[in-house]
This record gives C-alpha cells, sequence and structure tokens, in this order.
C-alpha cells in the first residue's frame, strides 16, 4: 500500500500529518515512511530513530575525452537539455542540466563522452520499531529533484513489499516532481487550509490528480482559520474529507519545535485516528 | 531597475503576503512577476484583467507512428525512462514518462517516431489594481520545464520594467531550491527571505541561503510570526548575523493576514494593522539597502 501526501500549496501542513500519522499507524502496523521533498526534506526534524543505512546516490552524466573528440557536433546537435555545448574546440557539460538520457554518448561515433557518475544527493535510512523512515536530500546547485526521487522510490520498493504501509511525504506544487511521487502511490492525500491561496492551490492539486486517475481525499489543516470555501468546494465534488485539523497556536508551537503533535494534543489525536480508519479501510478495499 | 526576488526555502511561509504588500507599496514604481509557477497565488490579490494571454512551448514529446512502426523495440531499450512500453503488441510512449530528449527518434531505423512541441502552460501579462502591470502563469498539469516558464515569466517582467522605465520588478518565488527556484534567482539584485520560527523553515532557510550565496545576490530576511516560537526566532537570527543577512522585521503572528485575503487585500491595505506598519517600514528599508 503506497499513499502520497500532497498538497500543491506549499506549508500546508503535509509534513506535519505524515510525521505523525507515521508514528501513530506505526504503534500496531508496518510502516514506512519516506521523505521525497528532496529539496527540502525536514520529516528527520520529527522522527527519533536509528540509523540504518546511508548511501550517496548518483545521476550518469557524459565527460568530455579531448583526446578522442573530432569536434564533429553530434553531441551538441543531440542533447534536447542544452547540457553539452560545444564552444571554440571544447566540449562543455553542464551537468546540473543533464536529464542522463545518454544520447550524446551512445551516438558519439568516436565514444568520446562516455557517462561517469556524479553525485546528486544522499540517502539515508533509519529505523525504529515498526517504523522504517527514509529520506533523500539534493545536493544545492543540483536543478533536477525527479532522478533522486525516483531512485529513492526505488530503494523503499526493492526492501519492502506492498504489506507495509508506505507513506510519501512529497514536494509542494504540480509539476514534474510531484507526479514522480504520486505517479507511484495507490492513492493520495491532499493537505490544505481554508484560505483563498488553499483553494486556489487545492484546485490544481485535484486537477492534476484527476489527470493521473488517482484516488484522493482531503485533509483540511488550520479549520476555522479563513473561510468555509475549500470545505464547502469538497462537498459540492463529492470529494472525501478525510479530517479537520484545528487551527490552533499550541499545535503550531509544538510543530516549531520539531515535535510529534498526537503525542501532546488529544484533539489532533483523534484527527489521526480518522486518518488511520481511512488509511486501513482503503487497503482492505485495495489488498481485496 | 532593480530585480527584488522573494523566497523562502519552505512553502506556506508568508512570501506571496509579503510581495503582495510591497506590490501595493510600490504602486506604479514595479512590474510584479509571480514565479511561483507551479501554484500561482498573486491573481487572487492583485485583480488581473488578464489582457494578453500566451501559449508557452518548452520541450517535447515523443509520438510513435503505428502505422510505419516495425515493433523491433530499438526506441525501449535505448530510453533511460522507461517511457516506451508494449501494449496490445505495439510499442507506445507514456506521455507522463518521457523527458522528451529526443534519442529514441533520432535511432528508429524506420523514422517512425516523432518529437511533438509540448505546451506546458499559459503565461499572461494583466493589468493590475495597483496601476501597474503583473507576468503571471498557469503551469500546466503535469508538466515539465517549470524552471523554462518561470525564466519565460521573468523575462516578459523584464521586458515591460524596461519599455514603461519602471524602477523596480518585485518577483514572486516558489518554495524549494531546484530549477524554478535558480530560475528566479539568477539576475536578481535583491533577496527577501520570508521564514517563520519553526525548526523546518530554519532547516529549509539554511539550505536555500546556500544557493543564493552562489548567486552572490544580497539578501534580507522577514520573520513572519515571530512570536510563535521566540527561542526559535533567536536561532533565526543568529544564524543571519553569523552570515550577514540584513534582519529586517519581525512580523507578529496576526490572523488579519488571512482575513485581508478573503478580502482579496494585501494586509497593508487593512487601516491601522501593526504588521501593515512593520511592512511600510520594511520597504523603506528595503529601498535604501537596494541603491
Amino acid at each position: 500500500m503506497k499513499i502520497a501526501i500532497a498538497s500543491g500549496k506549499g506549508g500546508t501542513g503535509k509534513t506535519t500529518v505524515s510525521t505523525n500519522i507515521a508514528s501513530y499507524l506505526a504503534e500496531t502496523e508496518k510502516v514506512v515512511l519516506v521523505d521525497l521533498d528532496v529539496e527540502e526534506p525536514n520529516s528527520k526534524l520529527f522522527i527519533k530513530a536509528d540509523l540504518y543505512n546511508k548511501e550517496d546516490k548518483f545521476k550518469m552524466i557524459p565527460q568530455w575525452n579531448q583526446n578522442l573528440c573530432t569536434l564533429c557536433g553530434i553531441c551538441q546537435e543531440v542533447c534536447n537539455y542544452n547540457s553539452v555545448i560545444q564552444a571554440g574546440n571544447t566540449i562543455m557539460v553542464f551537468s546540473e542540466l543533464c536529464h542522463s538520457c545518454y544520447a550524446c554518448s551512445e551516438l558519439c561515433p568516436t565514444e568520446a563522452l562516455p557517462m561517469i557518475p556524479v553525485k546528486m544527493g544522499e540517502l539515508t535510512h533509519y529505523k525504529n520499531n515498526n517504523l522504517d523512515f527514509i529520506e533523500s536530500r539534493l545536493e544545492i546547485g543540483q536543478e533536477l529533484a525527479v532522478p533522486l526521487i525516483a531512485q529513492t522510490i526505488d530503494y523503499v520498493n526493492n526492501l519492502f513489499t506492498d504489506d507495509f504501509i508506505k507513506l510519501y511525504d512529497s514536494p509542494p506544487g504540480t509539476s514534474c516532481p510531484v507526479i514522480e511521487v504520486t505517479k507511484d502511490a495507490d492513492f493520495v492525500i491532499l493537505v490544505t487550509e481554508p484560505t483563498p491561496f488553499g483553494l486556489n492551490d487545492l484546485k490544481l492539486a485535484i486537477e492534476t490528480m484527476q489527470e493521473l486517475q488517482k484516488q484522493f481525499g482531503v485533509i483540511i489543516n488550520r479549520d476555522g482559520l479563513g473561510d468555509a470555501e475549500v470545505e464547502n468546494y469538497c462537498i459540492k465534488n463529492k470529494i472525501p474529507i478525510i479530517a479537520k485539523i484545528p487551527n490552533s497556536k499550541e499545535i503550531a508551537h509544538y510543530y516549531s519545535r520539531g515535535m510529534l503533535i498526537y503525542k501532546q494534543v488529544s484533539e489532533f489525536k483523534e484527527q489521526m485516528e480518522k486518518v488511520k480508519r481511512y488509511i486501513i479501510n482503503s487497503m482492505r478495499g485495495v489488498l481485496k | 531597475m532593480k530585480e527584488i526576488v522573494i523566497i523562502s526555502g519552505k512553502g506556506g511561509t508568508g512570501k506571496t503576503s509579503v510581495t503582495s504588500s510591497f506590490a501595493l507599496l510600490a504602486g506604479k514604481n514595479a512590474i510584479i512577476a509571480d514565479c511561483d509557477v507551479d501554484a500561482a497565488d498573486m491573481h487572487i490579490l492583485m485583480q488581473p484583467d488578464y489582457e494578453i494571454k500566451e501559449d508557452f512551448y518548452s520541450g517535447e514529446l515523443a509520438v510513435i507512428n503505428p502505422e510505419t512502426c516495425t515493433q523491433c523495440g530499438i526506441c525501449a531499450d535505448i530510453c533511460r525512462f522507461d517511457a516506451i512500453s508494449i501494449i496490445n503488441n505495439k510499442h507506445v510512449v507514456e506521455p507522463l514518462s518521457c523527458e522528451g530528449c529526443g534519442y529514441c527518434a533520432r535511432v528508429c531505423p524506420v523514422n517512425a517516431i516523432k518529437n511533438i512541441d509540448l505546451k506546458v502552460g499559459q503565461y499572461f501579462i494583466s493589468n493590475i489594481k495597483t496601476g501597474t502591470k503583473m507576468v503571471h502563469a498557469k503551469l500546466g498539469i503535469g508538466a515539465d520545464n517549470s524552471g523554462k516558464l518561470v525564466a519565460n515569466v521573468k523575462n516578459e517582467a523584464k521586458k515591460l520594467a524596461l519599455k514603461l522605465n519602471k524602477e523596480f520588478i518585485l518577483i514572486d518565488g516558489s518554495p524549494g531550491v531546484g530549477c524554478p527556484v535558480t530560475s528566479s534567482l539568477s539576475g536578481a539584485h535583491f533577496v527577501v527571505l520570508v521564514t517563520e520560527p519553526t525548526l523546518s523553515a530554519l532547516h529549509d532557510l539554511k539550505r536555500v541561503y546556500v544557493l543564493v550565496k552562489k548567486f552572490n545576490i544580497k539578501a534580507a530576511c522577514i520573520i513572519n510570526k515571530w512570536d510563535i516560537n521566540t527561542a526559535v526566532s533567536s536561532e533565526i537570527k543568529d544564524f543571519l548575523k553569523k552570515e550577514g543577512i540584513l534582519h529586517i522585521a519581525d512580523l507578529n503572528y496576526d490572523e488579519a493576514f488571512t482575513k485581508a485575503m478573503i478580502q482579496g487585500k494585501a494586509i497593508v491595505e487593512i487601516e491601522d494593522s501593526e504588521v501593515g506598519k512593520i511592512l511600510k517600514e520594511s520597504w523603506e528599508t528595503i529601498k535604501k539597502n537596494i541603491s
């Protein structure tokens, strides 16, 4: 069972929901929490667990071999990302733009652009009883999050069978990194807030999920802060509202200190219980 | 003409609320650019008229012509994105996996694969309520290349600012440290970092500042909701001091932000707002520091 926690708008509470529901579920189930917001991962701030494994993640890029190169220009011509540029009698490779398609390397008639690995980020795996926690972080200056997300999902799927509950903490937005995370999920939890910005970005996220033909439900965070438009929109469009987390300075304070909230605030725990039931019921539906 | 970029690392710290307030304060002297093309929200507060709408094409998508395809499978062998699969004995491209590298089309022995240009979104040039123009965009669903759309929004804003002889370009950036943020930072003169006193926001601020340093841009910081956790606020201030980042303001936690948003307003449009007053001072500080 794979569940992505996504949002459209940033800062609506994806990480709050991911870390709390993962820990709460892990009291009774086998859970893997994966922080796939590789540009700005911060689930680790909330999870206390022991280091189990750490590995560098690489992407392949071409490296110019001056001695073999005839400056025929094919590499520059076949690169659709402007990451291989011929400048005078030099070939320059811009690794941060390279998508590792291998076209320049394999179409080079003199094998002057062999592919070599460059580090794009780090994966760290922690364990705490029933909970496995994995995060990846992109090296600053690397622009492409997708290859690191893809390799992290591969790592998780190689290690854990689908009877684990796998929770993917997704990056914000609706573009390629979010697609990479959600396309592998059985269903998606969209976390939003009851404000005009929250509603606008929720609609974008919903369009994306419909395009991907994903099942999804909504959690309204900071309920009571703004207006009722988000809730009205969900009801009108028959979108399940899985839980409503109250707007509370107390919750904000525990969050600010990197603490798990369900252990401190009973109203919050009640909402996590709703999310848990929703997940377990969906899981039965999926496994049937 | 000076480009000011507002970013945060972490999402939801108040970038757009701050940017829209500065837009009100700068009035006709600025062109506004909403570079958070993934989840653009400035239009909610700026009353744009969508005067000009343009489709934006970037990147390619491979398409296999089933009439000429001989099902030899070379394309699937060389594709590094597993984007070509066999459905009903026919090779087809999965559009969400295809990264448009064009390799398959180059090696197909019977030229059965074409690359089509991909529409990744739309961008708009609008007249807005502050008496100036805003460039904004909507990224297509699941589209790649948001970095290029950001670059395009910025270019259009720059052209307008030069043509109309404006003093500032105000840029609302996106969260993260990846390609859209890099595109917003490139060529900027001043960065305003909007953060909040949470361990997550501080962590993300530190990461995004590494990127800002690579671009060698002068930076200032606003701590939003500073009173939610004064201990973390102090930690943030220590970080700012150590890095030589100008600390321009602390904003109280104030639900008036949201109330203003519901009325389609920036906080500086609300009379007697304490936070509004601080933002007015902040804008003056930024103007002083930029020249």
